[in-house]
């Protein structure tokens, strides 16, 4: 490591680059736990290295990994091509009823990716809706690529939305006007000034969309288009193949790897926060002129695509089924226990993830990217490897705990953490290092400065991050299937024991409730935005 | 980098690393158990399997039965990761790969012969670690609006005749399926498997999710004919509550024993290391008894195994579908077959 670390002397010990050892304690800690699925791949791939190597140097095995790093990226950069745009109307221009559109742009969030998939493979599959109201014979195929492609992006683009949203809402407009003062023209300050700063949420964002898509099965599947993660669930699924399917998910975590070094060369270290006195001034809104109905359309037609239709089926479908059929006890007790696990993990992964965003903003280097990617990998793998990683690590070593639900919350937060990382984060880069200096300074103690500083100043970016992890948590099925107390049903489970028999339709009152359970988690993430 | 805070950062690592490796070593001897509960893993939806649990119940009571769902292969994997520590009593598997998949991995404890023996050899295990509970069998699902009887093909292999091209569906992903796929390596070798395979897929073979949905595919005219297990059209008829005369699609079991006709079950199995065996081998006695095997030929569709069971008038009688001659827990070894569909490109 580069000589010339800026040791502080500061009370009570020594200092990573201005992280205090409660912080680096902490976020070892917490990447410690994250690190259970890796751990467990190593163990399994050891036990067998000889059928380990045999899975991976299998004849396209490189060709798949191409394809589904493909499809990860192109998710990502359609993603915030539609977020972007998205994000400035709704934050920074005069749009007619912002406040809706603010709403309405991150609600495609609450649709489960599998059940977004099913719907567009009913709507525009052989024999859809489309077709039947076309009256044609044939559509051009959705299956495969490009269907994965456009599902994943149309369920997953607020991931980067509000990132960009809220780092555009925090940009100083003082700089700007700086640079109008010098003459520059409004295309030159939106790439000069306003593009640099957002490039870290963009990326830390486009990063989230990407993990998602590698590491998504259910959409994947149904869309028929055969990813890493897809194979990897084969593997457990028909081969019983643990360690060709460690292997596989082995090599998926080299993949991440790859991703967190562009992003983090996107996110590479730079000033973030205000240097002058003084808060920042509120932006301004600028003028859409002609542009507003234009505008409004753009707005308009992703809403409806990306949510008003999928949610007119699935009301149409829970119309049209009986609703005679529906196990209602068991449908709200499921309700129930959603909210209860999805509201535990939420609220355990905004605290855990607190010293990792702080470390991550405060003292990037080796040992940050270490945390990054231990606590990254449970997003990136798929449920099932974290799962069964649980299973194998749990029973061993908390057997008192195994398949209980502070565990089950736990798998959660394993799942679900790098949102909430990504949103403290974001926060944690806006507040200026001196404030916590000038507290330590003073002579408090690392827990003091936390409770003075930090969590006040970071309040927003955790509320967020519980937010996000709420909406995920509540769609997960994988881990609550494998790891969560017998008869603890949650609505995906519910979702799926409906649908698993042929018929689809028959799950669509329990995705309605879903998606209605879902809400309180929007109203944290938009509602309390002026 | 600052060495301490490194060290500082690895410790916690270290810990949760030498912590799971030795747990590995740890063992905890299984009991008989006393009998008083009951946990099952079960790989057959709560749909079928809720009302039979609610049946055993009703006959012991004193038995506390508790069922965790899932996917048979998911819940084999979990056992095996759970080790000698499995909380699970008995494994109710939905197809007869996974059972055999636990017992070459010798995690599955000998069945008396009293459970044993209630089937055919065919539809248990060889060294007897499982028994099959019901059957179901892999058909040809035809369009009857467009296909006459006469018409139908003699083998499975005539399927990639250019008559067939773009109209056959079938769902390489899924369990039944790469099971088929299994018993055609075993009983007719790997190259003639694989000549099939890519001469299916230059035919333009359709490929789908699940049964079900290649099932609502010929429903709906979208392709003649489909490999799917036989009692979906069943089900389709109950559920959609029509006369079964007027529904379009109509089976095919494929004669004198061609693979394409492999008679697959779901079975029972109890972990090595079960706590509770007595109660275990109760409830296998239990889907074993006359009750239990009409429940299946009345209720899923299923064809009972006990012999003298009556079963749907609309299905051919088992012992007339001739079993292509194979060891049913010779299907776990799927590995082969996934690499084989890999390798053809058909998954």
């Amino acid at each position: 490591m580069a000589t010339g670390v800026n040791r502080l002397p500061v009370a009570g010990g020594f200092t990573l680059r201005g992280v205090s050892p409660l912080t680096l304690l902490a976020a070892s800690l917490v990447a410690a736990v994250c690190a259970v699925p890796i751990v467990y791949l190593f163990i399994v791939i050891l036990g067998e290295p000889a059928a380990a190597w045999q899975a991976i140097w299998r004849q396209g095995t490189l060709r798949l990994l191409l394809r589904s790093l493909a499809l990860a990226v192109a998710v990502g950069f359609t993603a915030t091509l539609l977020a972007v745009p998205l994000a400035w109307l709704t934050g920074r221009s005069d749009l007619p009823w912002r406040r809706g559109w603010t709403v309405l742009s991150v609600l495609p969030l609450v649709i489960p990716s599998y059940i977004g998939a099913y719907l567009f493979v009913s709507a525009f599959g052989p024999r859809g809706e489309l077709q039947k109201l076309l009256g044609v014979e044939q559509l051009p195929s959705i299956y495969g690529f490009s269907g994965a492609w456009i599902v994943l992006t149309l369920f997953t683009f607020p991931l980067v939305l509000l990132p960009v949203r809220a780092a555009m809402r925090r940009l100083d407009p003082a700089l700007e006007d700086a640079a109008h003062g010098m003459g520059r023209s409004q295309f030159e300050v939106a790439r000069t000034v306003i593009l640099p700063q957002l490039t870290p949420a963009i990326g830390a964002g486009a990063l989230l969309v990407s993990l998602y898509a590698l590491s998504d099965f259910g959409a994947v599947s149904i869309l028929r288009f055969e990813s890493f993660t897809q194979v990897i669930y084969q593997s457990y699924r028909s081969s019983f193949d643990r360690t060709g399917a460690a292997a596989l998910a082995g090599l998926l975590v080299l993949v991440l790897l790859l991703l967190l070094t562009v992003e983090s060369r996107v996110r590479r270290r730079r000033s973030y926060h205000r240097v002058g006195p003084g808060s920042a001034r509120i932006t301004a809104d600028v003028p859409l002129g002609r542009w507003r109905w234009p505008a409004v359309g753009f707005c308009a037609a992703i809403a409806l695509i990306s949510f008003v239709l999928p949610v007119g089926m699935l009301i149409f479908w829970s119309v049209q089924s009986v609703a005679g059929e529906v196990d209602w006890p068991q449908v709200a007790t499921a309700a129930g226990n959603s909210l209860l696990l999805a509201g535990l993990a939420a609220a355990a992964a905004a605290i855990a993830a607190l010293p990792v965003a702080w470390l991550g903003a405060r003292a990037p280097g080796r040992l940050s990217r270490v945390v990054d990617l231990l606590t990254t990998s449970g997003y990136a793998l798929p449920g099932i490897v974290v799962a069964l990683a649980m299973v194998f690590v749990g029973i061993r070593l908390v057997p008192v705990l195994y398949q209980s639900l502070p565990m089950t919350v736990l798998a959660m937060v394993i799942v679900c953490l790098p949102l909430a990382i990504t949103a403290t984060r974001s926060a944690v880069v806006q507040i200026p290092p001196r404030l916590e200096e000038a507290a330590r300074g003073s002579g408090r103690s690392p827990l003091a400065v936390i409770a003075t500083v930090g969590i006040p100043l970071t309040r927003a970016g955790m509320l967020a991050g519980a937010a996000l992890v709420f909406v995920a948590a509540i769609k997960e099925l994988p881990v609550v299937v494998l790891l969560s107390p017998i008869g603890f049903d949650t609505l995906p489970l519910v979702i799926w024991q409906q649908s698993s028999r042929s018929f689809f339709e028959s799950g669509a009152i329990p995705a309605l409730v879903l998606l209605v359970v879902t809400a309180p988690g929007i109203w944290l993430l938009v509602g309390r935005q002026r | 980098m600052n060495s301490r805070a490194t060290r500082l950062a690895l410790l916690p690592l270290a810990i949760i690393a030498i912590g799971a490796g030795s747990g590995c070593g740890s063992s905890e001897t299984g009991g008989s158990g006393d009998g008083k509960s009951l946990t099952i893993y079960s790989g057959r939806d709560e749909e079928y399997v809720g009302p039979l649990i609610e049946r055993f119940k009703q006959q012991s009571p004193g038995t506390e039965v508790e069922v965790r769902y899932g996917d048979s292969a998911e819940l084999a994997a979990t056992i095996r990761e759970e080790g000698d520590q499995t909380p699970a009593g008995l494994f109710f598997s939905q197809d007869a790969g996974a059972l055999g998949a636990l017992q070459e991995a010798e995690l599955l404890k000998q069945l008396p012969s009293s459970i044993l023996d209630r089937v055919p050899s065919a539809f248990r295990s060889a060294q007897g670690d499982w028994v099959g509970t019901s059957g179901r069998v892999r058909v040809l699902g035809y369009d009857s609006r467009a296909l006459a009887p006469s018409k139908l093909p003699k083998s499975v292999f005539d399927l990639t005749e250019p008559r067939w091209k773009g109209k056959v569906g079938w769902a390489p992903a899924n369990a039944s399926f790469q099971s088929f796929v299994t018993a055609m390596r075993l009983s007719e070798g790997e190259a003639k498997t694989k000549e099939w395979l890519e001469q299916m897929k230059a035919n333009g073979a359709r490929s789908y999710e699940k049964n079900g949905i290649i099932r609502d595919a010929i429903a709906d005219g979208e392709i003649e004919v489909g490999l799917i297990n036989h009692y979906y059209v069943l089900e389709a008829i109950k559920e959609g509550e029509v006369n079964g005369d007027s529904y379009p699609v109509k089976l095919h079991f494929f004669p004198d024993g061609d693979v394409g006709t492999l008679i697959n079950v779901a079975g029972v199995g109890i972990p090595e290391a079960s706590k509770q065996q007595k109660a275990a081998e109760q409830f296998a006695s239990f889907l074993l008894a006359d009750p239990q095997q009409q429940y299946f030929a009345e209720e899923t569709g299923e064809y009972p195994l006990v012999k003298g069971i009556a079963q749907d008038p609309s299905l051919p009688p088992l012992s007339s579908i001739k079993q292509p001659q194979l060891d049913l827990s010779d299907l776990s070894d799927l590995q082969g077959t996934q690499e084989l569909l890999q390798e053809t490109g058909v998954l």
